[in-house]
């Protein structure tokens, strides 16, 4: 890059100036100058302090070297990084200037539910012309973010970054401090890749298996072989390249609003501590994490400290914030690169002492493809970590396992303590169950293409395409709440909720059920709550709890505070929710064009002897 | 169950200061595919051929409407024949949707047919698009209609297509020449390359061959039996 970082900020965010002055940024106490100025390291501008004017509407960007609509919150793409204190009330007027009704949802936060900015949940959303204000205490501390949660104003913009600093001296003090949006930017109108999606759902998948594949698979790995595995996924009629539903087709990769060409760029002296926060921000994209050359050690994970572990790379999901700490010790440049779970494309950033210095950037690992541990056939279950390298995924197939393996492969990890699995009559999600395995009738429909038949612990699995790297890769297993764990181990009752889904019609459910045909799920206020959640899809799921921590279960008394958990294809995994927030709240896969289809529930809250009455 | 159901509409609203519901409402979509519109270099001459169908609905219900048909380019042009159909179609199964709908023939010199139709279609395992379709006319004539379709990829966007259809007919349709049985089986192979998957132009062949009794009959009209044609033409959806 020739151009100073300044100029090629203007020339990338060609919206932000017209943008400001059609948003009337100016009134709101900001001058479109002092907004750019203030862009800072991040492409979005810091705004701190109790009160917040933020002004939601239509901008142009130019991300591609095409200039194309985007929803943008004042005028900047990520929306401006707000950095709030632990302890503080902060009010938040947010002023529609769109022709549609808006929203924005504070992701991870705990507040009262009328705060929590879901439109037909929380309150009617903010109409075009009004301004709604949110105004909370905040009781936590961490690395969050916020976003519309109003049709797919998410996708073209409304997203950025909260920072919210301790009430207390910061306990792991940094040099510097960075905050790293991830997104994916598509120059389409994302209503027309969700139209899209449900025409030809492998519209944007250009890694379809060809007949060379097969003819290499023939001298790789012999005939009998080819076909026996061919024989599987064609008989499931599955594509086993399926990883991303929306790719680098369409989209392009951000790290601060900012694609791998416009690469963002920090400043460190070698020897500082530098806080990189990452927060997923995209609508679809998980993110495979890296910098080459630099080991990173996380300290929090969505905004909750844990104890902090050494690592190379990781796989941050749709909607998850990850803090690490990179302490670069000579003179030279690093790059962030962060790509794709398909392989489609990247995210890149440069960590360097010098803005004339810029690293290399990694190739692309090839696409990775399905296999049994996806197909939820129990591939990895039993297995650590070490003795995955090099394993022959292939090599298995379908008919050497037996049903009674797989019943015991599919049993519970970690101490069972005979929680009552949650019952409700009127509520096809909660109908009785013997296991929480078993597949309920409700998931044998025509929106349903697949059942995992033997789903697995695999909290300690990096994931499909990670599995053989040479370096640390983090998991959730390695990880663990700072402190201890920071609520019971013990639940009063289990519900258990498969992830279901039929990709070719694009149909997308909780228990084969859409939301439109589903009934709200019912938490008793204060009780704990076990939510095990099956994932019988070929597609990695981040599920996101509003307004209600998720404390992910690791075994041995050990606990992971989350507010969005992914899921592997095939996993089965389990974590705790104190029901301490009356109130509606909503329930999601945060793939945006998922949880459009059908992956929503919502989540009530109430009384214990209220819902008894009402259900006697 | 009525008071109890009043008990939770109740606690809700206490729950809820706000009157607008979650809005459930299941979107439709649609759906426009020109499977085939191709020249065919037939012994008349040359024949624009077409096949294309348009969806509209939700997931699990659509509404369909389809029309196939060819038409003599040369000497001033003349439709040969086409068909028109409208289906009601239902998922009931991951890969199956039922259809039921009616058929209109049309035919420039001879009378036109009314069918009611009940189909199912989807992929079969080894992802074959598949249709099954019995077809119930008037005085008692009925016509059972099988087609199946695959795709082999030789890259992401050069794409070869089989495709079979054949037709029974129950009973002897004497006024259109066409007899009991097997009537005829037509089979393509199509080489398209997705400029854009919305856009792609293909060259073919197909071939098309008559059996059984309709085959004598066409036969003694002193007509060819079989045909076998060069196609080049374009497949477009949106």
């Amino acid at each position: 890059m020739t151009t100073s970082p300044l100029m090629g900020r203007r020339h990338f965010v060609q919206g932000l100036a017209l943008g400001a002055g059609a948003l009337g940024i100016g009134g709101l106490g900001m001058s479109p100058a002092k907004l750019l100025a203030s862009q800072g390291q991040t492409g979005a501008a810091t705004l701190s302090g109790n009160t917040f004017n933020l002004a939601i509407g239509g901008a142009d960007v130019n991300i591609t070297g095409t200039t194309r609509p985007a929803t943008l919150v004042n005028g900047s793409l990520p929306a401006p990084t707000l950095r709030w204190r632990e302890g503080d009330t902060v009010t938040l007027n947010v002023t529609n200037y769109l022709p549609e009704t808006t929203s924005i949802h504070w992701h991870g936060l705990l507040l009262p539910f009328q705060m929590d900015g879901v439109p037909g949940l929380s309150f009617d959303g903010i109409a075009p012309g009004e301004t709604f204000t949110y105004r909370f205490p905040i009781k936590q501390n961490g690395t969050y973010w916020y976003h519309s949660h109003s049709g797919f104003q998410e996708q073209s913009g409304v997203y950025g970054a909260i920072v919210i600093d301790p009430a207390h001296a910061d306990p792991e003090p940094v040099d510097r401090d960075y905050v790293m949006v991830l997104s994916d930017w598509s120059d389409e109108k994302p209503e027309q890749i969700y139209a899209t999606l449900k025409k030809l759902s492998h519209y944007y998948n250009f890694n379809e298996r060809t007949i060379f594949d097969t003819l290499r698979d023939f001298r790789e790995k012999g005939v009998a072989q080819t076909l026996k595995d061919r024989h599987m996924w064609n008989t499931m009629r599955m594509s086993q390249s399926d990883l991303a539903d929306v790719t680098g087709y369409t989209y392009t990769y951000l790290l601060n609003g900012r694609s791998p060409n416009a690469n963002w760029t920090g400043l460190f002296k070698p020897g500082e501590r530098v806080k990189l926060r990452f927060v997923n921000a995209s609508a679809m994209t998980f993110f495979d994490i890296r910098i080459p050359g630099l080991d990173m050690t996380v300290v929090a994970m969505d905004g909750q400290p844990v104890k902090p572990v050494r690592f190379h790379e990781c796989r941050l999901g749709v909607a998850e914030t990850i803090d690490v700490i990179v302490t670069p010790q000579s003179k030279q440049a690093f790059t962030v690169f962060a790509q794709s779970i398909d392989r489609s494309g990247f995210a890149r950033g440069t960590l360097t002492p010098d803005p004339a210095m810029s690293a290399p950037v990694p190739e692309m690992d090839p696409p990775p493809l399905l296999g049994h541990t996806e197909m939820g056939m129990g591939g990895m279950a039993g297995m650590n970590h070490g003795d995955m390298k090099g394993m022959n995924h292939d090599g298995m197939s379908h008919g050497e396992m037996n049903p009674a393996e797989m019943k015991h492969k599919g049993m519970r990890h970690g101490g069972d303590n005979n929680v009552p699995f949650a019952f409700v009559a009127n509520n096809p999600d909660l109908a009785p169950r013997n296991s929480a395995v078993q597949h309920l009738d409700s998931e044998y429909g025509p929106g349903v293409d697949m059942r995992a038949m033997a789903p697995a612990a695999m909290l300690d699995d990096p994931g499909i395409g990670l599995r053989e790297r040479d370096w640390k890769v983090l998991t959730y297993a390695d990880m663990e709440t700072a402190g201890g764990p920071p609520d019971s181990l013990m639940p009063d009752r289990e519900i258990v909720l498969h992830l279901t889904g039929n990709m070719s019609r694009y149909m997308w459910s909780f228990n084969g059920i859409k939301f439109a045909d589903s009934v709200p799920l019912e938490l008793h206020h204060g009780e704990r709550a076990r939510i095990t959640l099956v994932n019988d899809t070929m597609m990695t799921h981040p599920i996101h709890l509003h307004g209600l921590w998720s404390d992910l279960e690791l075994g041995d008394g050990r606990l992971l505070r989350k507010h969005t958990i992914t899921v592997k294809p095939g996993e089965k995994l389990s974590y705790l929710v104190r029901a301490d927030a009356k109130g509606r709240w909503a329930y999601h896969c945060h793939l945006l064009y998922h949880m459009e289809a059908g992956m929503f529930r919502e989540v009530r809250v109430v009384d214990n002897a209220a819902a008894k009455e009402a259900r006697s | 169950m009525k008071q109890a159901h009043l008990i939770t509409t109740a606690a809700l609203l206490a729950l809820s200061p706000f009157a607008q519901a979650v809005n459930k409402h299941e979107p439709a979509f649609s759906r426009v595919i020109v499977d085939e519109f191709e020249a065919r270099d037939a012994d008349e001459g040359t024949l624009a051929a077409w096949e294309a169908a348009a969806w509209y609905g939700g997931d699990l219900n659509k509404l369909y409407l389809s029309t196939e048909g060819e038409r003599l380019m040369d000497n001033g042009g003349e439709t040969e024949g086409f068909e028109t159909r409208a289906a009601w179609s239902r998922a009931f199964a991951p890969f199956w949707d039922w259809q039921i709908g009616a058929r209109r023939d049309w035919q420039p010199d001879d009378p036109s047919r009314d069918w009611a139709s009940f189909g199912v279609q989807g992929v079969a395992p080894y992802l074959f698009e598949s249709e099954a379709t019995l077809f119930v006319g008037e005085e008692g004539l009925t016509n059972l209609r099988l087609e199946a379709e695959y795709e082999i990829l030789f890259t992401q966007k050069l794409i070869l297509v089989p495709a079979v259809e054949a037709n029974v007919y129950g009973k002897e349709d004497e006024e259109l020449g066409i007899g009991e049985g097997l009537t005829d089986i037509e089979a393509g192979l199509r080489l398209r390359y997705e400029i854009r998957r919305e856009f792609a132009p293909y060259i073919g062949v197909n071939w098309e061959r008559q059996f059984g009794d309709t085959a004598a009959k066409t036969r003694g009209a002193g007509d060819d039996v079989s045909e076998t044609t060069l196609v080049a033409g374009v497949r477009l959806w949106f």
